[in-house]
């Protein structure tokens, strides 16, 4: 390895270049059984012919290979489109996927029918939190009353025992369900609805999380007070959770793991700050260097890693041959785009598993200008 | 000024535009923009931030002359004084006027780009209407124009994303279209209302990277709202603070961001975006800003400060000039009290 990796503990048997059919990336975990695990999670929507392509179906997600353990805090970024959104609806049993395995607490979410899905579902023993608390939020009900709907979905409590957990739920979350609790969505701030989103989320005292940019809307200031609560929760309730958030650097300061998506594939994924402090895969050095700061300490500039005549255009899926960022990718060759796109799995020396999809993984840092 | 004296001489100082003492109401006698004054240079960016219900959005409303229904300007002069040296008050201005100036002398583009384009119409349609309508170029000119004008923008196959609709393109695409239509007449100032707040971070880098270059090459002063901070950092030379409906720091960005001087600003530094990955307790600003249109005796922020003190809230707290180029809206400016009163109010 000729990179420049002197600070750092990233692996050095980097065995990539694997051209064999390894149809994912499957980091090998060490301790205790995850909470959640994807195994080559495929899914697929329905295409309507148009006068350009055949009616079939568009891949969202390839081959996803993905675990989290109780309390801990996994990040997905990744650009618009590349699948976040449908990763955490797959997760939740809102979307079917067309093969893989999503096993939730020993149990294969993916071999239940309607009603066995329906029924885990209203368990609420996995909750999401959705975008935009405008929209998920009915704007005739009261605070309380929205932070209770769940509860009535899992139906086992009094009208009056479900109002008490609602302000409990309040509570957690630091609103002060007194002064709040009667309120509508429209008499409360946007931070405050957001940490209503949170609350409701919280309120069937779930083992997993799955929020959806729950920060995008926000400022810095309750963008890091959202995040720091989602961090004291799997501290003090050991909540897993999955945090879909295009904010890097406020997600380092919470997250223990990342996962990087492009495209429907896992690029990358590994434990944050070593994975956005020394990108492998070139996408991730490019989503590192492209995110803003207040102080410029990044090594590389975004222009150092796009492709020349790198295009946002709409271009087809490279199917099942071929580096998905191929396309896009300043230092691709000929290999990655036609050789099968190589499933590396690096194993770190310490405990958390690494995984990088590049077929140039040790190599493109000696390529920049 | 600190500046070089030789420099300011090769280039005279042009303002593309000057805001006086701007008031804007939201109701009857709810004052949300409060005094607020200042100018931009030509060819200079200047970022203004602020939480939301600061007044950013509201004060490049009224440079563009579109606040809502119910928003009033009671007091204020905005002025463009462009290369034709015109000195007139945009809050007087009428309808008829107003045409002269919108999509001409100053453009805009919003966070929502889609909403801003007829769906039914392509992009290319769109663009060329605008030359045909603003430039009153004739239709097959205004066809070249704007293919001209798609390449420059950095749209790749200008001439295929002529003839399609803006639901074939992605956000980022049609940010460039909407950033096309805003220079297509070569304003003097470009407006970007929290522009890139809905892209992701590589095609937010790629627009403001191209924001920078048409900056740089038609001399357009850019006046880039935005809540994120690091966003300002990394594309203004200088930045407008506002708090609460008034301007509470002005100055260069690198200086601001060094020695915030406004304990506000200081405030947003620490809860910004850091080019970090390190696992760290992330910081808030504590308490929340008065009402909108509130009237407070004193500072405004007085009540969130750690620095506060009996005479913050005493009377009112006067822009003051802290040497050339900056100003601040406080008496104790953050960067210029000693370490140990600093120390305490942290403590």
């Amino acid at each position: 390895m000729s990179s420049p990796t002197a600070s750092h503990t990233t692996p050095s048997a980097t065995t990539h270049t694997t051209p064999a059919a390894a149809p994912g990336l499957a980091p090998e975990r060490k301790g205790p059984a995850p909470l959640l695990e994807l195994a080559g999670l495929n899914v697929s929507f329905g295409r309507r012919a148009t006068s350009l392509r055949r009616a079939g179906r568009t891949r969202v997600l390839a081959g996803i290979d993905l675990a989290i353990g109780p309390g801990e805090i996994l990040g997905i970024i990744g650009e618009t489109g590349s699948g976040k959104t449908t990763l955490a609806r797959a997760t939740v049993g809102l979307v079917r996927p067309d093969a893989g395995r999503i096993v939730f607490d020993g149990q294969d979410l993916t071999q239940l029918d309607r009603s066995g899905l329906r029924e885990f579902r209203r368990s609420g023993r996995v909750q999401y939190m959705f975008q935009d608390p405008l929209r998920s939020q009915d704007p005739e009900l009261t605070v309380r009353q929205i932070v209770a709907e769940p509860l009535a979905a899992v139906g086992a409590l009094t009208r009056q025992g479900r109002a008490e957990r609602a302000d409990q739920a309040l509570t957690l979350v630091g609103l002060d369900a007194e002064a709040l609790g009667g309120r509508t969505p429209g008499q409360i701030s946007g931070g405050q609805r957001q940490r209503v989103s949170l609350a409701r989320a919280i309120v069937t005292r779930p083992r997993l999380l799955l929020s959806d940019e729950p920060v995008s809307a926000l400022d810095a200031s309750n963008r890091n007070l959202v995040l720091s609560l989602l961090d004291r929760l799997r501290r003090e309730l050991g909540l897993a959770v999955v945090v879909i958030s295009h904010d890097l650097s406020s997600l380092a300061g919470i997250a223990d793991r990342v996962a990087v998506l492009y495209r429907g594939r896992l690029v990358e994924q590994g434990p944050i700050g070593e994975v956005l402090d020394h990108p492998l895969h070139p996408y991730t050095a490019l989503l590192t260097a492209s995110a803003p700061s207040v102080r410029r300490e990044h090594r590389l500039l975004p222009s150092q890693l796009r492709a020349p005549a790198a295009s946002s255009g709409t271009q087809s899926w490279p199917d099942d041959e071929g580096c998905v960022f191929a396309q896009h990718c300043r230092f691709a060759d000929d290999a990655c785009r036609a050789e099968p796109r190589p499933g590396a799995v690096t194993d770190t020396p310490a405990s958390a598993a690494y995984a990088v999809a590049c077929h140039h993984t040790a190599t493109w840092r000696d390529q920049l200008g | 000024m600190s500046q070089p004296a030789e420099s300011a001489k090769a280039a005279p100082r042009t303002a593309v535009l000057t805001v006086e003492g701007l008031d804007v109401t939201v109701g009857p006698g709810v004052r949300a923009v409060r005094e607020v004054s200042f100018t931009l240079e030509r060819g200079e960016a200047v970022g203004l931030v602020g939480e939301s219900g600061s007044g950013k959005s509201l004060t490049c409303r009224s440079v563009l002359g579109v606040l809502a229904a119910g928003c009033e300007i009671p007091a204020g002069r905005i002025t463009l004084g462009g290369s034709a040296g015109e000195q007139d008050d945009l809050t007087t201005f009428t309808r008829t006027q107003w045409d002269a100036v919108r999509g001409k002398r100053v453009g805009a583009v919003f966070q929502d780009p889609a909403s801003f384009l007829n769906p039914s119409l392509t992009v290319g349609r769109q663009l060329s209407e605008q030359l045909r309508v603003g430039s009153g170029l004739p239709r097959s000119d205004a066809r070249s124009r704007a293919v001209e004008l798609f390449t420059a923008v950095g749209l790749h196959r200008p001439d295929e994303v002529y003839h399609q609709y803006p639901y074939e393109l992605s956000g980022g695409m049609l940010q460039r279209v909407l950033i096309a239509i805003a220079v297509s007449c070569a304003p003097e100032l470009l407006i970007a209302d929290e522009a890139t707040t809905a892209l992701d971070v590589v095609i937010q880098a790629e627009i403001l990277e191209l924001l920078n270059r048409l900056r740089t090459e038609q001399g357009l002063a850019l006046l880039l709202v935005t809540h994120d901070l690091a966003v300002v950092a990394e594309s203004c030379d200088r930045i407008l603070v506002m708090y609460a409906g008034e301007i509470v720091e002005d100055g260069p960005t690198a200086e601001v961001l060094a020695t915030p001087a406004h304990p506000y600003t200081e405030a947003l530094l620490r809860v910004a975006s850091i080019g970090a990955w390190e696992r760290r307790d992330l910081e808030i600003i504590p308490g929340r800003p008065p009402e909108t249109g509130a009237e407070l005796p004193g500072c405004r922020f007085a009540d969130r400060c750690a620095y506060a003190a009996q005479q913050c809230t005493a009377g009112p707290v006067a822009l003051h000039a802290l040497g050339d180029h900056r100003r601040a809206r406080c008496l104790r400016p953050a960067g210029l009290l000693d370490e140990q009163v600093k120390e305490e109010a942290h403590a």
